[in-house]
């Protein structure tokens, strides 16, 4: 306590007298200031201290304690080789459920709660419960221990010469300081070439190569290219591109994994794709825009929410709003996708798409912005 | 125990043996001598199994946080042995007849096979996640109840430090383990992870792309993860955890005022045979019901999910409870918290909610103690706790803190209250935007008026004695209720606690006239000290117990100055 503030005296609720439930009154007439601990209370015995019936009687309750547990391990052991894995038993409150899972659960909880409760009832029944008190010591040590350890700490800086030695002093810091980069280096430069980070936040496999055929709008996951004429007004559809196919394709000629690379292009390429009727369309700037991108109400935009990236799976008809299950961002569609509620910033990235000779949906080129969650160079 | 080096003849060495045996005529004593004579432990095991705790059902709390963390240490080697930790696409060919065929990580379909194909295996991945869940809410309770009871003061702060870090990295253990499945539950949650990640300024696009070996999700985290979840991390929680059990002993378990107990003792049961028995059955107790829980509760039903995918996703995706709040948070932080500075995109609707605020929580609980020691200047140490109600400034601050999360915990289920209860999802979100800065303030607030009534509850109760409900008819006519003594015994934890006095400045000029720069802080104390002790309730004197039971004392001292709120029965004698 700094020497500027002391304790103000007396109850909070002011001056004059003091109120008995809250106050402070001033003693007088030789009582002490405060109540004197009375000591631990006079040890009660149980009954199995003093009636040796009500202790064998104690021991017998253990004991069948022990012996339910024994029972339990026993039940578990013929459970495991005898219930077949694929029994269903209905059990109320818990519904149609797999038979050993039950059986070896309970018996489980049987044996060691079997050991638990025995334990316990061993020790509150039989086991001494006069209470021992054990004094405390301060956590410090003592002057003299400490006074050692301050001596053996400057003899040893002593006898190091730290003092005297401050060209050893000031590499063996810099060493032990460095030799972390050492480990560090190994670690963040063997987790991935960061240099194409950039480069492949922006890329989706909707990129169209300059001079290149535009790419057909595919179903997830049938890979079935998509007419215009399919897309009914009110319709949704979960979309991939074409090129997705020929990923899968390409990868089998060159004898990888079918699959190798083929949810990376996934997370970034997911599309869904709506028909509104055009006039639904709100006759601003960004409706018009979005309308325009499209084709005769088509309009397909990324799936990847720009808040932290979960896909925008919930599409409502009626008010034409996309809805993220994870965190509610609400999208109007009638106006290019802009955020009209929740967490997300950004709209959506919408995919100019057109037909093409044969009447398919096609993308003629790929987004125009990076998908998915913002990050700090997006503008870049 | 230490052997001598001098020479000895044979009837010396028969005599020593001879000695020897008849210290230990029991086979465990023998071999008691045995690990003695080569560890030189009795020592330190006869003071250990003399070590005393004190009895009280809160000391459990911390209790079940560590048998939780043993059982998912066990539960989870058996895990180790099935799962295999890779992202590798194959076609599922198990006994789950819905995905056959289906393509999916290699994770998955041995997430799958421990479901189904492994007897018992689904058993012990429920136990892992049960336990798991328990762990997390144990830590929390446990943590509530080291707060709310001053346990984090002088001697404790530093296991203080070291519980608030356990109890981050629990969170953080548990999320990296329910990962690891690759369902589309946890798939979408790694989905979401990374773009927090991703909303890291300046290093975020770099560290997402180093951590997942390249673009989301690639097949390196999977991987990663499992390294940190059963290598790394545990690790880290088991040091840590040994310190803190560790330093529980160095400082002996703290205990609630009561008749015989100290600041200077520890009143309870020995380690050996009571408390082994006791703490040691209770392990039982909490592995067994974990055990029939998982029996009966079906718990991350993975094989619903299905497989990872990015594009599919299921509605009503929500965390493990324990993430809750950071997701609730996620979803109440509005978009405009998004913005375009110098070229750069600042994703702070993201970053604050899933990246700061994790660690911002956890360092406000960790530096807690030294707030409230700076504000007391308390230097002594305390081994006696407080009951909640006789610190009402730091309860309420604890349940203002606990409500704040319960509040984002709850954010984090908008949609399933929006559809459960037939409202829209926008006014319930709004609605959760007001309650994180209302409902702590209102929970402050009816904190401290509860201490407050507890604490004059406990001053009526020492002052006028247990309510008989006999009814007592005087000559007159009068009726009054009989007031029955507490006795000593009982009494004493009502009054065994210390209501310190705000400080007042005394001096906040120095000789010249110049307010200094130590006033500014004196002034800062004082304000702080008012705070925390402006309104308070003292514990009974012996005089004003003198007083109470003198009928006319009694009258002349509560008469007039009493508030209206407090009303008292004055009852005839």
């Amino acid at each position: 306590m700094s020497d500027q503030v002391t304790p103000t005296s007396g109850s909070a609720s002011g001056a004059g007298t003091v109120s008995l439930d809250e106050g402070h009154h001033v003693g007088s007439g030789g009582l002490p200031a405060t109540f004197e601990n009375p000591g631990l209370p006079p040890h009660v015995h149980r009954a199995a201290d003093d009636d040796p019936k009500a202790a064998k009687r104690a021991e017998r309750q253990v004991a069948a304690l022990f012996t339910l547990s024994i029972l339990g391990t026993l039940g578990f052991i013929v459970s495991y080789f005898a219930i077949d894995r694929t029994t269903s038993v209905f059990l109320p409150f818990v519904g149609l459920t797999n038979l050993l899972n039950i059986m070896l659960g309970v018996c489980l909880g049987i044996a060691l709660l079997g050991i638990g409760f025995g334990a316990v009832h061993w020790a509150k029944t039989l086991m001494s419960d006069e209470e021992v008190v054990e004094e405390r010591h301060a956590i410090a040590s003592s002057d003299a221990a400490r006074a050692d350890f301050v001596g053996a700490l400057a003899a040893g800086a002593e006898s190091a010469q730290l003092a005297r030695r401050p060209l050893i002093k000031a590499t063996a810091g810099a060493a032990l300081g460095l030799f972390g980069l050492t480990l560090g280096v190994q670690l963040a430069g063997s987790m991935g070439n960061p240099t194409k980070a950039l480069e492949e936040l922006k890329q989706t496999i909707w990129d169209v190569p300059t001079g290149g055929k535009p790419i057909r709008l595919v179903r997830d996951p049938e890979l079935t290219p998509i007419k215009a004429s399919d897309v009914t007004i009110g319709s949704v559809f979960h979309v991939m591109p074409e090129t997705l196919k020929e990923l899968r394709e390409h990868n089998v000629k060159e004898g990888h994994s079918e699959w190798h690379g083929v949810l990376e292009a996934k997370a970034k390429a997911a599309v869904l794709l709506m028909r509104l009727n055009p006039s639904e369309f709100k006759d601003d700037v960004l409706g018009r825009k979005a309308r325009d991108w499209g084709f005769q109400g088509i309009v397909a935009y990324s799936k990847i929410c720009t808040h932290v990236g979960c896909p925008v799976g919930l599409y409502e008809q009626q008010t034409h709003h996309l809805l993220c299950p994870c965190h509610q961002s609400t999208f109007d569609v009638t106006r290019d996708c802009e955020v009209i509620f929740g967490p997300a910033k950004r709209p959506l990235p919408q995919l100019k798409i057109t037909v093409d000779d044969e009447g398919y949906l096609v993308a003629p080129q790929g987004f125009a912005e990076p998908v998915g969650p913002s990050y700090w160079e997006r503008l870049k | 125990m230490s052997t001598t080096a001098s020479a000895r003849t044979a009837a010396d060495l028969r005599a020593a043996d001879a000695k020897g045996r008849s210290g230990s005529e029991s086979k465990a004593g023998a071999a008691g001598v045995w690990v003695d004579e080569r560890t030189g432990l009795a020592k330190g095991a006869a003071y250990m199994m003399k070590k005393v705790f004190p009895d009280h059902w809160s000391f459990m709390l911390g209790e079940v946080a560590m048998y939780s963390m043993i059982i998912c240490l066990l539960t989870g080697v058996f895990l180790s042995f099935w799962f295999v930790p890779s992202a590798g696409q194959i076609p599922y060919n198990g006994s789950y007849l819905p995905l056959q065929g289906v393509i999916m990580s290699e994770a998955y379909n041995s997430t799958l096979a421990i479901s189904f194909d492994i007897r018992g295996g689904l058993l012990i991945r429920q136990i892992h996640h049960w336990a798991a869940l328990m762990f997390c809410v144990a830590i929390t309770v446990h943590m509530l109840r080291v707060f709310l009871t001053g346990a984090f003061r002088k001697p404790r702060e530093l296991n203080w430090v070291i519980g608030s870090i356990l109890s981050m990295l629990a969170i953080v253990e548990g999320f990296a383990g329910y990962s690891l499945p690759d369902d589309l539950l946890s798939g979408t949650g790694i989905r979401a992870a990374e773009g927090f990640i991703r909303s890291i300024p300046l290093v975020g696009s770099y560290i997402s792309y180093l951590l997942f070996g390249g673009t989301f999700p690639g097949e390196a985290i999977i991987p990663r993860l499992y390294s940190v979840h059963v290598l790394l991390l545990p690790a880290v929680l088991i040091g840590l955890f040994t310190a803190h059990i560790v330093l529980v002993m160095v400082h002996k378990h703290t205990q609630f005022p009561g008749p015989g107990r100290t600041n200077e003792n520890v009143v309870g049961f020995p380690l050996m045979p009571v408390y082994t028995a006791k703490a040691g059955g209770f392990f039982f107790m909490v592995f067994g019901v974990l055990a029939i829980i998982s029996a009966l509760v079906t718990i991350n039903p993975i094989w619903a999910y299905g497989p990872y995918d990015p594009s599919p996703v299921t509605a009503g995706s929500q965390p493990d409870w324990y993430m809750g709040f950071a997701d609730g948070a996620l979803r109440l932080l509005p978009g405009f918290l998004e913005f375009e500075l110098f070229g750069f995109t600042w994703s702070m609707n993201v970053f604050l909610g899933a990246v700061a605020l994790i660690p911002l929580m956890y360092t406000a609980a960790g530096v807690y103690p030294w707030i409230e020691a700076w504000v007391t200047g308390d230097k002594r140490e305390h081994h006696l706790l407080d009951r909640p109600r006789n610190a009402p400034t730091r309860t309420a601050i604890g349940m203002a803190a606990f409500s704040f999360y319960v509040v984002l915990m709850f954010a984090a289920g908008n949609d399933i209250m929006a559809i459960r209860l037939q409202l829209s999802i926008n006014d319930v979100t709004i609605l959760f935007r007001m309650l994180v800065f209302v409902v702590p303030v209102i929970v402050f607030w009816v904190t401290r008026r509860i201490c407050w009534s507890l604490q004059r509850h406990d001053r009526e109760k020492v002052l006028h004695g247990r309510e008989t409900g006999t009814i007592i008819r005087t000559a007159e006519g009068k009726f009054f209720e009989r007031h029955e003594d507490i006795d000593a015994f009982e009494r004493w934890p009502l009054v065994a606690f210390e209501s310190p006095a705000p400080l007042a400045l005394t001096d906040t000029a120095d000789a010249n006239g110049v307010s200094s720069k130590d006033a500014k802080k004196a002034r800062r104390r004082v304000v702080w000290s008012n705070f925390y002790f402006k309104t308070r309730v003292e514990p009974v004197t012996p005089t004003e117990l003198a007083a109470a039971h003198h009928h006319g004392e009694h009258e002349a001292i509560s008469g007039g100055s009493a508030p209206a709120a407090i009303k008292h029965d004055k009852h005839p004698h």
